[in-house]
């Protein structure tokens, strides 16, 4: 039997197009290094430690598929029992779940995006969703400082051109039911609301500090229901939570014979459960009747066909995603930061990771924040600060790594100044390259001496 | 009292069951002698054995009990010592051997014969009239004294000769029993109304008798075989010691094979053990040790209330603040807590599920799901481990909230009737009638119940009456709204209090029904109480002085209800009778969020905002309240309407 009748989901998506060129068909996104771990390996290990460990994992694609499964089957041989399924690329999230979902049988899916890095223990969600008795129930989290990373921009450069987007979202006073949700993409100068539902709430707290974090607990059955009836259904996100939003008060769902077929299986045992309930509610109907004795909403409770229920992360809580190349960066630099207790390694005196097989040159200093793994070569008169440096990289003399993230197996020669940049693995960097906010692809070589600005650099 | 505790909290099952032979293996007591500090010790030691095979519901019986261990007290061999067993067990082979040695020539020819008579005569003698000191004292009263009078001397006589002083001073360490026993069963009786909190007590009572009456048959028989056969060799003095010499050992065999002829009796003991160990007595959260234990083995770790009343300290403080997040947040790592018991925890903890009818329903529906998804683990009886099971569902839900008194009786009765499964039951009819059982119990005690009280109240009201009723009664408004239907002219007062407000939930329903209705706080009661001609009100309990027990501030309405001369009437399902006694409020009670009554909804920003910090404040908020018998004119219950002197039949019978 399923851990108190939850199942997990964690999709790991594929090669993101939004990431590139820190992807690659070798590199998916779910096995990018944040502090020289597969981002992936966070989830499990949330997941893993809140003792689920039957888990299934998605991924697009069928090679991607395979390395993860490789991945995982290596990391977590003995301690998780997962399933990796493949599906087509550019599927979305909800056909992914589509092509999986004759295989849930648990009363409830958690669903977890497999670019979270968080520290939210799911069972708070789950349980929320199992006290509500809701229909979904998502995780929100406080956004980042630099702005939601929604709009899916590489760089600040990019950024800086577009309007800063928010996530609007609706949540009743009582801040448990979500109420309304539109993505960054969708909110113009005006935001349309639904008046039914702002009738029957009475209030609703509108919020743009708010990010969804992709992490949701569904009804198994309605789920699956919506999966089969609206098959031009792409994303969870885009198309199932504001459908499930917009109907959470009208029969629309109920009279599509979802909420109906709700008992599945076990039907006999609900449909008693009800007639007692809805017996003894007839005689005794104040002892069945919601906590909130004054507001609207419980007079308007029964007419709710289902809930849509949010579990607000606290704010000491971390919780990002990785879907920029921004975030890419700022994850990195959190982990190994202010959010140091997620990465999972001992920090030394100086508040910073280096690898006994690491090598410094004389007069080479790291910095506090900084991670420096194993068997990476520095010369001399190197300085780094804030930034993580894969395996087995070879650095010259004189070479300056701030803010950035070296993926493994690079070589940086003599007289390098990297600043707010991404180099992915095999990279090579002649003398006396300068780079700021740039994005090298795996492989590219950066001819001596050039120097760079919020580029993205990647073999044709 | 500190040795006291141990054994009923920390009830290892192996002791236990030692315990439980231990009436029988009667030499310990004298051998106890030997020491000076254990009869005090001994006499302690008895009392969890004591309490668990007397009956612990009924009042007067304890009484009883005490008189019977007083007039068993003087006869040295039922005072067993579980814990001291071993010790003497230890003792007695270096004392004896030697005695037996001593003793081998005389009377007998050979010592091992002798000591196989004793296997098969003695060790069952002394465990049947143990255990008669235990059931009917006025026979061990008359049988014992004599016999040991006939004996001691001879023995004595004996042992100053061979032994020396080891057992002559037999004597004096009885009476020192007599006197130390005294003081342990008033507190085996104090520690009795204690229990009555104890959900799983109360099925043991009559199982209890019936296995009393079995063994005593048997030993009965056994017993009188023996004196025949006592006849022969029996006046022999040096038979009580050479029982001793012999009995530890085949005592343990003797008895497993009397329960297992008596078949059900294997698995009581067991199961009370589970019980208590999973349903402790009432917990003092003023004792640090307990607290610290019991913080050990719980879920979540509960933080230290900030501010408590010393008066009430012993109760379980009010966590709920942080209790919640931390309880979702384990929420997969509770594997014991099958899905819908834990969903029923959740809301009885945020209080989305409130009153005794409502949770005692939920967690009968939860626990029947968690029935129907039940198998039995391989090599186990459905009937023990599914009330183990259960058991751990109900300490999972007590550390959500305290249990109501409505669902410790559930709770009773759901556990007697999986004990009461016979063995050779497949797994399915099992199952299938519990949760038969389990929907019987919603609908006899709890539906049926209302509407037969329902139709008593209905009787009370007149035209132009106007009733009182004060917070949220499910009951009540029962009453009220059939009463309205029946077309009854009546005006409605209706009473609230802060800060729940439960009565604006009641005046909401009301009204949009269109009854006639007044609403007030209490702080007036004394001004509307003038023109009120029936004053109704719901209770979580009645308890068998007829103290009800209810939501906080019944004993105040009632008051002054009484004051006016305004009949007070009561309506309570039986099943939520208990009979415990309970004089005031203060002794039991359950505090709730202490927060709650700082925060005054009028105002943005309560005036005692911010003192919450302060270390002069301390804040009191109590669920429940305890109202005299004297202020309540009649009780409704589905069994009529009773008066609280009556209450006391009605209990029982329950």
């Amino acid at each position: 039997m399923t851990r108190m009748d939850f199942e997990v989901v964690v999709l790991a998506g594929g090669a993101s197009s939004n990431l590139s060129p820190l992807v690659s068909q070798e590199l998916p996104k779910a096995l990018l290094p944040v502090a020289n771990r597969p981002v992936l390996s966070y989830v499990l290990e949330l997941l893993e430690g809140s003792n689920l460990k039957d888990l299934i994992v998605v991924v697009e694609g069928e090679d991607a598929a395979q390395l993860v499964g490789g991945w995982i089957s290596g990391a977590y041989a003995d301690r998780l029992h997962v399933e990796v399924a493949a599906v087509p690329e550019g599927v979305g999230t909800a056909g992914a779940l589509r092509s999986i979902s004759s295989y849930l049988t648990a009363n409830d899916v958690l669903i977890v995006s497999g670019d979270l890095v968080t520290d939210v223990p799911p069972g708070a969600i789950a349980a929320t969703h199992r006290r509500h008795g809701a229909v979904v129930t998502t995780l929100l989290c406080s956004s980042p400082v630099s702005g939601p990373s929604d709009s899916g921009t590489s760089g600040g450069k990019e950024k800086a051109k577009k309007p800063v987007r928010h996530n609007i979202i609706g949540l009743d006073p009582t801040r448990q039911y979500l109420l309304h949700m539109a993505t960054g993409a969708e909110v113009e100068k005006d935001i349309r609301l639904q008046k039914r539902i702002l009738q029957a709430v009475g209030q609703m707290e509108i919020r743009a500090d708010l990010m969804d974090a992709h992490l949701y607990a569904f009804k198994r059955t309605v789920l699956q229901d919506i999966l089969d009836q609206k098959d031009k259904f792409q994303s969870i996100r885009q198309d199932i939570l504001p459908y499930l939003i917009r109907t959470q008060l009208s029969s629309e769902v109920s009279g599509n014979g979802l909420v109906s077929s709700e008992s599945g299986s076990n039907k006999s045992a609900v449909q008693d459960e009800l007639r007692w309930l809805s017996q003894h509610r007839e005689i005794a109907p104040s002892t069945f009747q919601d906590s909130q004795p004054l507001s609207l909403k419980s007079q308007r409770d029964d007419q709710r066909s289902h809930k849509c229920c949010v579990y607000i992360a606290n704010e000491s809580k971390y919780c990002a995603r990785l879907n920029s190349i921004q975030a890419f960066s700022d994850i990195n630099r959190d982990v190994i930061g202010e959010a140091s207790h997620l990465s999972g390694y001992s920090f030394s005196a100086q508040n910073n990771i280096i690898h006994p097989s690491a090598e410094l040159g004389s007069k080479t200093t790291v910095g506090p924040q900084c991670m420096l793994a194993e068997g990476s070569k520095l010369g001399d008169k190197c300085s780094v600060k804030r930034s993580v440096i894969g395996r087995h990289c070879r650095i010259g003399s004189n070479v300056k790594i701030v803010n950035s993230v070296v993926m493994n197996h690079v070589t940086i020669d003599d007289g390098c100044s990297i600043q707010g940049s991404v180099i992915c693995s095999n990279v090579q960097l002649q003398e006396r390259v300068v780079l700021k906010d740039c994005q090298v692809g795996a492989g590219y070589i950066v001819t001596s001496g050039s120097e760079h600005k919020s580029e993205s650099l990647a073999r044709k | 009292m500190e040795p006291r505790r141990p054994p009923r909290t920390v009830s290892d099952p192996k002791v236990r069951q030692v315990g439980f032979v231990t009436p029988a293996a009667a030499p310990p007591a004298r051998t106890v002698s030997d020491t000076a500090a254990m009869p005090a010790a001994g006499a302690s030691q008895e009392l969890p054995l004591s309490g668990s095979s007397l009956s612990p519901v009924m009042i007067p019986p304890p009484r009883h009990d005490g008189l019977s261990a007083r007039v068993t007290a003087p006869v040295p061999v039922p005072i067993a010592a579980t814990a001291l067993r071993l010790d003497n067990l230890q003792i007695r082979v270096g004392s004896y051997n030697q005695s037996e040695v001593l003793l081998g020539t005389p009377p007998m020819t050979s010592p091992s014969s002798r000591v196989e008579d004793a296997v098969s005569e003695f060790s069952d003698d002394v465990s049947a009239s143990s255990l008669y000191g235990r059931t009917e004292p006025d026979k061990v009263g008359t049988a014992f004294p004599g016999r040991s009078g006939d004996l001691m001397p001879a023995k004595s006589v004996v042992a100053g000769g061979s032994i020396g002083g080891s057992h002559t001073p037999e004597n004096p360490p009885t009476t020192s029993l007599v006197v130390k026993t005294l003081p342990g069963i008033t507190e085996k009786k104090r520690g009795m109304l204690e229990k009555q909190h104890d959900e799983a007590a109360a099925p043991k009572p009559l199982k209890e008798k019936t296995t009393k009456a079995e063994r005593r048959a048997l030993q009965e028989a056994q017993r009188a075989a023996k004196s025949a056969a006592k006849e022969g060799g029996g006046a022999d003095p040096t038979n009580t010691k050479k029982d001793k010499v012999v009995k530890p050992t085949p005592q343990k065999k003797d008895v497993p094979e009397v329960a297992a002829s008596s078949g059900k009796k294997v698995d009581r003991p067991l199961e009370k053990e589970r019980k208590k160990e999973v349903l402790p007595l009432r917990m003092q959260f003023d004792d640090k040790h307990k607290v610290e234990k019991v913080k050990q083995r719980a879920i979540v770790n509960q933080r230290e209330a900030k501010s408590r009343v010393e008066f009430f300290q012993r109760l379980p403080q009010y966590v709920h603040g942080t209790q919640l997040q931390e309880l979702e947040a384990k929420f997969f790592q509770l594997d014991a807590v099958h899905p819908s018991v834990y969903k029923v925890g959740l809301h009885h903890l945020s209080g989305k599920i409130t009153g005794g009818n409502a949770r005692c329903i939920a967690m009968l529906l939860a626990f029947k799901e968690a029935i129907k998804d039940y198998s039995t683990p391989p090599e186990k009886a459905l009937v023990r481990d599914l009330n183990a099971k259960i058991s751990g569902f109900v300490s999972f839900l007590i550390e959500c909230r305290p249990l109501s008194i409505s669902m410790g009786n559930a709770i009773k009765f759901l556990k007697n009737r999986i004990a009461k499964l016979p063995l050779s039951m497949s797994e399915l009819d099992a199952k299938a009638s519990i949760q038969s059982d389990i929907d019987r119990f919603i609908n006899q005690k709890i539906i049926i119940a209302d509407k037969v009280i329902v139709r008593h109240a209905f009787a009370k009201i007149r035209d132009g009456d106007v009733l009182l009723t004060y917070g949220l009664s499910s009951v009540v408004e029962m009453i009220l709204v059939y009463a309205h239907e029946h077309k009854k002219k009546f005006r409605i007062v209706i009473v609230d209090s802060r800060p729940k407000h439960e009565g604006q939930i009641l005046l909401r329903r009301l009204v949009a029904k269109g009854l006639n209705c007044t609403y007030t706080h209490i702080n007036a009661i004394s001004y509307i109480m003038h023109e009120v001609t029936r004053v109704f009100l719901g209770a979580a309990s009645v308890l068998s002085n007829g103290t009800v027990y209810s939501r906080v501030g019944t004993a105040c309405v009632a008051m002054v209800a009484k004051a006016y001369r305004v009949p007070v009437l009561i309506c309570c399902e039986a099943y939520k009778f208990h009979e415990r006694v309970q004089l005031d409020s203060i002794c039991f009670n359950e505090l709730g969020d202490p927060d709650a009554i700082l925060k005054v909804p009028t105002h943005v920003e309560s005036y005692l905002y911010g003192c919450m910090d302060n270390d002069n404040l301390q804040l009191l908020n109590l669920n429940y309240d305890a109202t005299p018998s004297d202020y309540v004119s009649m009780i409704i219950t589905d069994y009529g309407m009773v008066s609280c002197n009556q209450l006391l039949i009605y209990c029982s019978v329950f």
